[in-house]
C-alpha cells in the first residue's frame, strides 16, 4: 500500500470559519438538554423544528461533540434482526440520506455498504436468517458467497488460510460512513441560527427537583431554571440520574477503536467481524479506522487496557493480510452506556420532567438523527413516539425486552 | 492492562482473569414475594458508580477462584483484593 500525500483538508469539503459560538447560559430555558454530543444536538433540532421549542440550551461538560461524538468508528446500517430495532435503524438511516439538504451543510454522509462476515456455521445460519429478517423489514439486505465477499472488498482474504476462514456475509448496500465532526458542526450550525444555546464548559452536577418534578439544573456555571430536563450523556448517565434514586440498568465499559496512517484509498466498503471481533472501514482522509468490543470492566476513564487493541489488531491482519504493514497512529476510548438487552432506553422517568436517552451502548452514532427525532417527540409530548414504544424503561420489569445482544448475532 | 492480586494466587496480568461485575448481590430469600419491578431491579439494576467499586473477578485462567476487587472506575486503579466471605460471614 502507498501511503498517500496528506495535506490539510485533502478531499475533504470547505466550511465556513465560524459555524456557531458557544452561549452564555441565561437564568432560564423551556427545555434543557444535557450533552452536545450527536444526540443531544439532535434532539434540540428536533424540538426546535418539529415541536417549535426553541428556548433550548444544549449543556457540555466539555467541548461540543468531544464525548462519544469524537470517538466513534461511523458506522451506519440498518441490517437489524429484530423488527423493533430494524425499524428504529431504518428510520435512521432514511433521516440520513437526506440530513444534507435538511442541515444545509456537507457530512460527507457515503453509502458504501457494510459486510457483517460469518465464520462458523451457526454465524451463516443467523446471517441469513437475518437477511431474510431484513428483507420483511423492508431493510436492504443479501447473502454474499465468500467470493461475493471478495468482490465487494477485494482486500479480504477469503481462502482456506485463515484460522477462521470466511464462509459467506450479509451485505447491506445501503450502510455506510458519515464524517462524524462534520454531522455535530452541521446540527450546531443550524441549532446557533435557530437561536438555541449551545453552552461547552457547562457541566450539569444536579438535577433539582421539588414534589417529584424537575425545577432546574445545578452546573459548574450556576443554576439553570426549566421545567424540562433531557438526558443525552451516554456513559455518564447514571452519575446524573443515582442521586435522583433512579438507578437505572446501565453499566458504564470503555470502548476503544483505533486508526492508521493515511493511505490510498484500499477498502472500498465496512467490514465487521463479529467471530474473530473486529470492525474496519478506511475514512475519506485515508486512515484506517478500526473498532472492537468493550473492555470487560466498567470505566468511566476514556482509555482501556491494551490487551484489546492487540486482539483487534491481529484479527484485522488475519483478515487483511495487506494492512500488516500499517502502522498504528493514534487509539482512544468512549464511554458507553449498556443495557442488560444491549438495545437504548429512550423515555420519560418517574420524575415528572425529566426525560432520558440512554443504554445506546457501542452503537449510537448510527441512530443520531432518529435517537434525537424520537427523543424530542418524548420531551415535547410527554409520550413515546410509535417507533420508540418499545424502548422504554418498564421493560426491564415487564419482560419485553428487545434483545439484540444475542439474536442480531451482529457486533454492537 | 490492570495488574489484579489474585488472594490465592498473587498479582497477575488483567488477560488471566473474568470479570463478574458488582460483588454482594445476594439472591432474594423468598423470589415469589417480588413484585415484577423488584424481580426485575435484582435481574438487570447494578450499582454504576464513576469511584470505588466493589466487583467479584474470576482467575478463569489460573485458580478459577472467584474473589473480591474493589476498583476506582475513574481512575482504574486496583484498591484491594480479597477472598470471598465464607458462608454466614459478613461481605
Amino acid at each position: 500500500m502507498g501511503t498517500r500525500r496528506a495535506s490539510a483538508g485533502d478531499g475533504m469539503p470547505v466550511l465556513a470559519d465560524r459555524l456557531w459560538r458557544s452561549a452564555e447560559p441565561a437564568a432560564s430555558y423551556d427545555a434543557v438538554i444535557v450533552g452536545a454530543g450527536g444526540h443531544g444536538l439532535a434532539a434540540a433540532y428536533y424540538l426546535a423544528t418539529e415541536h417549535g421549542i426553541r428556548d433550548i440550551a444544549v449543556l457540555e461538560r466539555g467541548w461540543l461533540a468531544g464525548g462519544n461524538m469524537a470517538r466513534n468508528t461511523a458506522i451506519i446500517r440498518s441490517n437489524y434482526l429484530l423488527e423493533a430495532s430494524a425499524a428504529l435503524y431504518e428510520h435512521a438511516l432514511q433521516l440520513w440520506e437526506r440530513m444534507e439538504d435538511d442541515l444545509g451543510q456537507p457530512v460527507l454522509f457515503d453509502q458504501r455498504g457494510v459486510l457483517n462476515l460469518a465464520h462458523t456455521l451457526q454465524e451463516v445460519r443467523d446471517g441469513v436468517r437475518r437477511v431474510e429478517a431484513n428483507r420483511l423489514s423492508g431493510v436492504d439486505a443479501s447473502w454474499l458467497t465468500p467470493d461475493g465477499v471478495a468482490e465487494v472488498c477485494p482486500v479480504v482474504d477469503v481462502s482456506d488460510r485463515l484460522r477462521y476462514p470466511v464462509l459467506g456475509a450479509t451485505y447491506q448496500p445501503r450502510a455506510g460512513i458519515a464524517k462524524h465532526d462534520l454531522v455535530a458542526w452541521a446540527y450546531a450550525k443550524r441549532l446557533y441560527d435557530l437561536g438555541v444555546d449551545l453552552i461547552e464548559g457547562c457541566e450539569v452536577t444536579g438535577i433539582e427537583t421539588a414534589g417529584g418534578r424537575v425545577t432546574g439544573v445545578a452546573t459548574t456555571r450556576g443554576r439553570i431554571a426549566t421545567d424540562a430536563v433531557g438526558l443525552a450523556a451516554a456513559g455518564r448517565t447514571s452519575v446524573l440520574t443515582e442521586p435522583l434514586g433512579l438507578a437505572l440498568p446501565l453499566q458504564s465499559h470503555p470502548l476503544q477503536a483505533l486508526v492508521s496512517e493515511l493511505f490510498e484509498p484500499v477498502h472500498p466498503t465496512v467490514v465487521m467481524s463479529n467471530a474473530v471481533h473486529v470492525y474496519v472501514s478506511q475514512a475519506h482522509k485515508g486512515e484506517l479506522v478500526l473498532g472492537a468490543g468493550v473492555d470487560g470492566y466498567n470505566g468511566y476513564a476514556q482509555r482501556g487496557s491494551f490487551h484489546v487493541i492487540e486482539e483487534q489488531l491481529a484479527a484485522a491482519i488475519e483478515l487483511f493480510p495487506s494492512f500488516a504493514g500499517a502502522h498504528v497512529l493514534r487509539t482512544w476510548a468512549g464511554v458507553v452506556d449498556i443495557t442488560p438487552d444491549a438495545s437504548p432506553i429512550i423515555d420519560s422517568t418517574p420524575v415528572d420532567g425529566l426525560f432520558v436517552n440512554c443504554g445506546w451502548g457501542t452503537g449510537g452514532f448510527k441512530a443520531t438523527p432518529a435517537a434525537g427525532r424520537l427523543f424530542a417527540h418524548t420531551i415535547a409530548t410527554g409520550s413515546p413516539h410509535e417507533l420508540s414504544r418499545p424502548y422504554a424503561l418498564d421493560r426491564f420489569a415487564s419482560g419485553a425486552l428487545i434483545d439484540e445482544h444475542g439474536a442480531a448475532a451482529v457486533a454492537h | 492492562m490492570l495488574l489484579i492480586e489474585c488472594p490465592w494466587c498473587g498479582p497477575r496480568d488483567e488477560t488471566e482473569f473474568t470479570c463478574g461485575g458488582q460483588a454482594g448481590v445476594s439472591y432474594p430469600s423468598d423470589p415469589f414475594a417480588l413484585s415484577d419491578d423488584e424481580w426485575g431491579h435484582y435481574l438487570f439494576v447494578r450499582d454504576n458508580p464513576a469511584g470505588p467499586l466493589a466487583e467479584q473477578w474470576c482467575h478463569t485462567a489460573g485458580c478459577r477462584s472467584w474473589f473480591i476487587v474493589e476498583r476506582d472506575t475513574l481512575t482504574h486503579h486496583v484498591l484491594a483484593t480479597r477472598k470471598l466471605p465464607e458462608a454466614g460471614e459478613e461481605p
